[in-house]
């Protein structure tokens, strides 16, 4: 098993910059706009880009929630172990909002998909956007396309795309391993 | 994460203090769940499931009912009064035809005690037991303990002690279970006629005098007096009852200290509780009925998540 380092933290400070801007450019001061982190990876992401967002980009008004979507999958049942649930900690409703969704890397688009029907749950929203920071290009099962990404990825399906963040594993950095 | 222990939720006695755990934690996500706009996940899409009621209830039932429905899951209910049974079919025949049906999960009351584990023996799907008897109702107390543990921070610790008609309650003996372990200290509290003999080898207390009992207790659970269950008079009269195990406030003020009321339900007010008790805040009554089904979802998900198609 060898792996690859991806991008390094420097990389990723870069990304988070460009991905902040390119979030102000369609949303502006983001009075109607809600960034939802998906539980449990997305939302250190989400957190790093709020942070961003409100001290270097002085937007003052940010709402962030925090989707888990353990309910909403389509593979209850169907796997060995079975899934455990995350907190979910969205105080506000969406109703006729903007909303982002945030994850880490997209593969299949399974979890997309989960977190679009859960997030109904909280009213209809305007429109529905999708950040990630990896997409792996070719390995999607369903039509879910990023409208923002930190790179795109063209990992073959033996390969695992691995993001560690410095609140977690002390260093922000992304890996590519092979089995 | 953790699975169940056990294939079905036939009583508390069959659980370890991890199962309680892991029910508990599920029920705090799907206890968010129910407060949403829409309070409904898909995760039981493909299960179908059967609720057997061959004794009466509302709340159990429309717990179950809702718990269900929130999951996504679809519902067959079943009262054995309007049912075949009335005309000699035994319960593993009414059972098997629902399952010939193709039914998932069986949520049953029954008079009998041990139905539930006597059917889990027989039929080839989950069961719940949603009180059998006067044996156990382990989703009751699961929820009791559960609304103790949102109320109070913990049970581990606590002193609770029961009131009541123990002889003839399911949701003594389960609560007792439940909340031993863990690591709640449980006292009993009723007329000696309606407590049963062998209480103590539980390992539990009993006390004949009300205001003693409650000067000990963080909680006091409150049950009815089940004059359905009774074939002989247990006590002279209801009015005596409620003179000696009737909670009133002014009980309840002359304690020095705030302790938490709960009840089951049905409530008889005015005769183990009075209205003004019933409808105070220390009274966490409501609490336990959402409680209930946010503790329902929890189980039905943690058996289903069992099922493999």
């Amino acid at each position: 098993m060898s792996k690859k380092t991806l991008l390094n933290s420097k990389d990723i400070e870069i990304i988070l910059h460009r991905l902040a801007c390119e979030l102000i450019e369609n949303h502006n001061d983001f009075s109607n706009t809600v960034l939802i982190g998906l539980q449990p990876r997305g939302t250190y992401l989400a957190n790093r880009l709020t942070a961003l967002l409100k001290n270097e980009y002085s937007i003052k008004d940010l709402k962030l929630g925090l989707l888990d979507i353990t309910f909403y999958r389509d593979d209850f049942r169907r796997r060995d172990s079975p899934l455990a649930a995350t907190s979910t900690e969205i105080d506000f409703l969406i109703e006729d909002k903007k909303v982002v969704i945030i994850d880490d890397v997209l593969f299949s688009g399974r979890s997309i998909r989960a977190a679009l029907t859960a997030i109904q749950s909280f009213g209809r929203p305007e429109s529905i956007e999708l950040l990630v920071l990896i997409d792996r290009r070719f390995s999607r099962h369903l039509p879910i396309q990023p409208n923002y990404k930190g790179r795109q990825v063209d990992a073959i399906n033996e390969e695992k795309v691995l993001v560690s963040w410095k609140e977690t594993h002390k260093k922000d950095a992304v890996y590519i391993e092979v089995k | 994460m953790d699975q169940l222990s056990v294939e079905h939720l036939l009583g508390i006695k069959y659980l370890k203090a991890t199962d309680i755990d892991l029910i508990f934690k599920t029920a705090d996500h799907f206890k968010e769940v129910i407060n949403r706009p829409i309070k409904k996940v898909p995760s039981l899409r493909d299960i179908t499931i059967a609720n057997l009621f061959f004794e009466n209830s509302t709340r159990t039932k429309l717990s179950f009912e809702l718990a269900e429905k929130r999951l996504s899951a679809d519902v067959i209910n079943f009262s054995a009064s309007q049912s075949s049974v009335k005309k000699g079919e035994t319960l593993i025949d009414t059972v098997n035809n629902i399952l010939s049906m193709k039914v998932d999960i069986v949520v049953m009351r029954h008079g009998n005690v041990g139905a539930g584990v006597f059917l889990s023996k027989h039929v080839n799907a989950k069961i719940i037991n949603a009180g059998d008897g006067t044996h156990e109702h382990p989703t009751q107390a699961l929820l009791d303990s559960y609304s103790i543990r949102e109320k109070l921070g913990t049970v581990k610790g606590k002193k609770i002690v029961i009131v009541g008609d123990i002889l003839h309650s399911r949701v003594a003996l389960s609560n007792i279970f439940a909340l031993q372990l863990q690591g709640a200290q449980v006292k009993v509290c009723g007329p000696t006629t309606l407590i049963p003999k062998y209480i103590t080898s539980l390992g539990v207390e009993v006390e004949t005098n009300l205001k003693k009992a409650l000067e000990w207790c963080d909680v006091a659970n409150v049950l009815r007096v089940q004059h359905e269950r009774m074939d002989i008079k247990y006590f002279p009269s209801t009015r005596e009852y409620t003179q000696l195990f009737g909670i009133n406030k002014d009980v309840l003020d002359n304690l020095g200290k705030k302790i938490v009321i709960m009840h089951p339900g049905p409530i008889n007010r005015g005769v183990e509780i009075t209205s003004e008790v019933a409808d105070s805040d220390q009274s966490i009554i409501l609490n336990q009925v959402e409680n209930g089904v946010a503790v329902r979802m929890a189980v039905i998900y943690l058996l289903a998540q069992q099922i493999k198609r």
